[in-house]
């Protein structure tokens, strides 16, 4: 029996009366946190608030909390559309706050947005919840009305009394319906009920973010903040020796200088004054083992390790068919480089440690591991720390835990002054935390119809999330997991114990593997003679794989796969499935002496149940360039252990003079949510690179295409 | 340190501050309009986006001293309820995701709008390349400034 069940429904849902007044809400989220086997903590309805999900005040306005913090992504608008539509609220009453940090009902130690799951996991339980408060207002209305629930309904924040058509706000029935029990069962509303589910809903959060009013970490200011900067080891690894803050010491502005684990940190009056600071501080490194690393070394590494058996990620069949005189064989390397998330607002954090408490204004994916981050570097308990969250400038991964939080800690609490931790993009870049360098050997088998009978694969990757059975589940992710109908399948992965930190960088090991596979599966389709589409057709014809199947016929058909092109124009075609949803997207590009240009891309999306379909389409577009950016010139490589990119002319995203005319096309589904961050960023790069094969006859194995000459 | 004094949204400002300190860290730091965003520092992202003297400019490659006497307009004084054609425009397209580069292109916008009020697609490639996006808004970018210049 589950944690969930064990819980039931009624402590699933609690209710409680504000402090001011009106109706709180408030449920578990059902992860797989260990801290929700605890249950509730102090319990009682008084100790939920302020962790309610809904607030109806008496003067009728819905306060929602959105416990997925928003990076862009449109969680400040999805999550509320979620928990509003079956409330049937009006949506122009709603408001919207970020959660707090709260150890149980949140999602627990790892509060926060990754792994595209911000809408799969609030799918149901915001719905219940909405649901559940409006069958109290409901009720409380009946009660009031001396008749049956059944004869009122509930519409835009008002509840009718059917017969007679009297009406009662939300507002005048919020502090009587906080008096109800929580209804075990809550009817959910039918998708043809819809007001809100599925239909293009305006994000809430973009007119503040169209006149600089959005507040982000950077642009927190708090009494008596300082600014802070902190000088960090050139290579990779390194510690501090000694140094001397003399000079630093003498910048007018430079308020202190102050050592903490991470480095050397320069406190001024502004940013200005200790960036100036920071460039006169003298500093001795131990430069440890990195001191001689350079990505020519490490490639030498993966080379070696991808040519012999590593641990055995999937085994299917009979793979030494492979070696078998009767089949065609299809041989292949792939490789991509490591990468930067280079968000646009670079990393910042606002840090007020004092002796017996401290708060925090941060933007981060994961809250939770923000605040034990913070409560274990201030040496406080949790309950004595306070973390605000703030929109982020960008994630993309990066924004889990992290240095910049325990340093913007660390620092407070040296000097006794709250502080501003700012990276400068130099910074950002050289000390990150980086989409790992891949290097993977493929091979095929192929029988006399041209199709793979035995695919192999051998991938040398830094390990991403953690090892299990000496594999890392995404560094083989789209790889040995693949929809592809292949009898005989052999996956080897080796993690090079490579000493340069790795993260999740969106979509993760697909990020480069779909590269890889999507790719590979080109060449396969070129030596068998088959249409690329055609081939992915056959080794999509399984029942496991018909959503798969379905997303590369809408976009083979929107695109108009097989039809002319204007004279110079040529297709390629990827497909993904990752994050519970499913991506085919056919490019358009055209080759003229050597120079590249991406057109049109064609995406189409199968993620289930949609909630907000312009999200959708915003989300696709912002992955696909993403995806794009790194595809066409995007690596952080190394030399003598130390970044050799240091900001945007050296790690250049894409530009809107680059922009291709992105179209989506949403799959209709009655199917669980998907995510939808993450799905659109992997099947670009192989999209272009197989439509680049397709204009030149050039295969592109190696990211970024700034690495491969086109004439 | 020296006194130096502009204006801001048409206020008349004096900062007492090092010269060579960019006006981007002037509005940030010491008079607290933190609309206009740090990304690169290197006039590389266009964040940072103002404009002096109605020209768009990297704030973060302006030397406050180069300032001196000149007219500031950042975001905030764009207008005062996000009324103008750029912004409403940006509104009605739902152009924002993270919004972090949104102030440096709407100003890179307004900017090139106040010339040209009927720009090409061409023409918003020249004066929009130096807006680095990571979220890729760049498809609504160049909607709205079309919706934003047939309002003009």
């Amino acid at each position: 029996m589950s944690t969930n069940q064990k819980l039931g429904r009624r402590s699933f849902l609690q209710v409680g009366a504000a402090a001011a007044g009106g109706l709180l809400i408030g449920f578990y989220i059902p992860d797989k946190s260990a801290l929700l086997a605890q249950g509730p903590r102090g319990g009682g309805a008084a100790a939920l608030y302020p962790n309610a999900f809904i607030h109806i005040g008496t003067d009728d306005i819905v306060t929602i909390t959105i416990h997925k913090p928003e990076n862009g992504q449109g969680t400040e608008t999805s999550i509320a559309m979620l928990l509003a539509e079956d409330l049937e609220c009006d949506w122009k009453k709603v408001r919207t706050e970020f959660a707090p940090i709260n150890p149980t009902f949140y999602g627990g130690a790892m509060q926060g947005t990754f792994g595209s799951q911000a809408v799969r996991t609030s799918w149901s339980p915001m719905r219940r919840t909405g649901a559940a408060a409006r069958d109290m207002l409901i009720q409380a209305a009946a009660t009031k009305w001396g008749v049956d629930a059944s004869m009122c309904r509930a519409e835009n924040s008002v509840v009718v009394n059917t017969s007679t058509n009297e009406r009662l706000s939300f507002g005048s029935l919020a502090d009587a319906a906080a008096k109800l029990p929580v209804p075990a069962n809550p009817a959910l509303k039918e998708p043809s009920q819809f007001r809100l589910l599925g239909k293009p809903m305006k994000r809430r959060d973009t007119a503040a973010k169209s006149s600089g009013q959005a507040v982000y970490a950077m642009d927190v200011k708090v009494p008596g903040m300082l600014y802070a900067v902190v000088q960090r080891s050139p290579v990779v690894g390194g510690k501090v020796a000694s140094f001397d803050a003399t000079k630093a010491k003498a910048v007018t502005g430079v308020k202190e200088v102050v050592q903490i684990p991470e480095g050397i940190a320069v406190v001024a009056e502004n940013t200005y004054a200790a960036t100036e600071g920071r460039k006169a501080l003298d500093v001795k490194w131990n430069e440890g083992a990195n001191a001689t690393l350079t990505s020519a070394n490490i490639r030498e590494k993966l080379i070696a390790l991808a040519s012999k058996p590593g641990a055995i990620a999937k085994t299917v069949g009979r793979p030494e068919l492979i070696l078998s005189a009767q089949y065609r064989p299809v041989e292949a390397d792939y490789e991509a480089p490591y990468l930067a998330h280079a968000p646009m607002e670079p990393y910042s954090c606002v840090a007020d440690v004092r002796a017996d408490s401290a708060e925090l204004w941060v933007g981060t994916q994961i809250p939770g591991l923000a605040n034990s981050d913070a409560v274990r570097v201030a040496g406080l308990t949790a309950d004595k720390v306070k973390l605000h969250t703030l929109y982020m400038g960008g994630g993309f991964g990066s924004r889990g835990g992290g240095a910049f939080i325990t340093e913007a800690v660390g620092i407070s609490k040296a000097i006794g002054a709250p502080v501003k931790l700012l990276y400068t993009r130099e910074d950002d870049l050289a000390h990150g935390r980086f989409r790992p360098t891949s290097y993977v050997r493929m091979a095929a088998a192929l029988d006399f119809e041209g199709l793979p009978v035995v695919f192999t694969s051998n991938i040398a990757c830094s390990s991403f999330a953690g090892m299990q059975n000496g594999v890392d589940r995404e560094g083989v992710a789209g790889v040995a997991d693949t929809l592809y109908s292949i009898p005989n399948v052999l996956v080897h992965y080796h993690e090079p114990g490579i000493d340069i930190p790795t993260n999740f960088w969106r979509s993760v090991g697909h990020s480069q593997n779909t590269f890889f596979m999507e790719g590979f599966i080109d060449e396969v389709a070129a030596a068998g003679g088959k249409d690329p589409v055609e081939l992915r057709r056959k080794l999509l014809s399984g029942p496991g794989a018909a959503r798969l199947l379905g997303v590369l016929n809408l976009a083979a058909e929107k695109s108009g796969w097989g039809k002319p092109l204007p004279s110079g124009r040529f297709r390629g075609v990827a497909v993904v499935n990752c994050f519970g949803s499913f991506n085919a997207q056919v490019a358009e590009v055209s080759v003229t002496a050597g120079k590249l240009k991406v057109h049109r891309v064609v995406s189409a999306v199968d993620c289930g149940m949609v909630v907000n379909p312009a999200g959708i389409v915003q989300q696709q577009q912002s992955a696909i360039v993403y995806g794009l950016s790194a595809a066409l010139r995007g690596a952080i490589t190394f030399d003598k252990g130390r970044v050799e990119q240091t900001n945007f002319h050296q790690y250049e995203p894409l530009r809107i003079n680059e922009m291709p005319v992105v179209e989506v096309h949403i799959m209709p589904s009655t199917e669980a949510s998907g995510g939808m961050g993450e799905v659109g960023t992997p099947a670009i790069a192989p999209a272009v690179a197989n439509a680049i094969f397709a204009a030149t006859g050039k295969r592109i194995r190696r990211l970024p295409f700034s690495s491969t000459p086109l004439v | 340190m020296a006194a130096i004094k502009f204006a801001v949204n048409g206020k008349q400002q004096t900062v007492d501050v090092a010269p060579q300190m960019p006006l981007l860290w002037v509005l940030r730091d010491t008079l607290g309009l933190t609309g206009t965003k740090f990304g690169c520092g290197m006039q590389l992202c266009g964040a940072c986006t103002v404009h002096i003297d109605g020209v768009a400019t990297r704030s973060c490659g302006a030397q406050i001293s180069a300032v001196a006497g000149k007219s500031v307009t950042t975001i905030e004084g764009l207008s005062a309820d996000q009324s103008h054609p750029v912004q409403r425009a940006w509104i009605e397209v739902d152009v924002p995701q993270c919004g972090y580069c949104q102030s440096g292109q709407i100003m890179s916008a307004a900017a090139l709008l106040a010339k040209n009020k009927a720009p090409t697609d061409a023409e918003i490639d020249t004066a929009m390349r130096g807006n680095i996006c990571r979220c890729g808004t760049y498809q609504a970018i160049r909607e709205a400034i079309h919706k934003a210049g047939g309002a003009l």
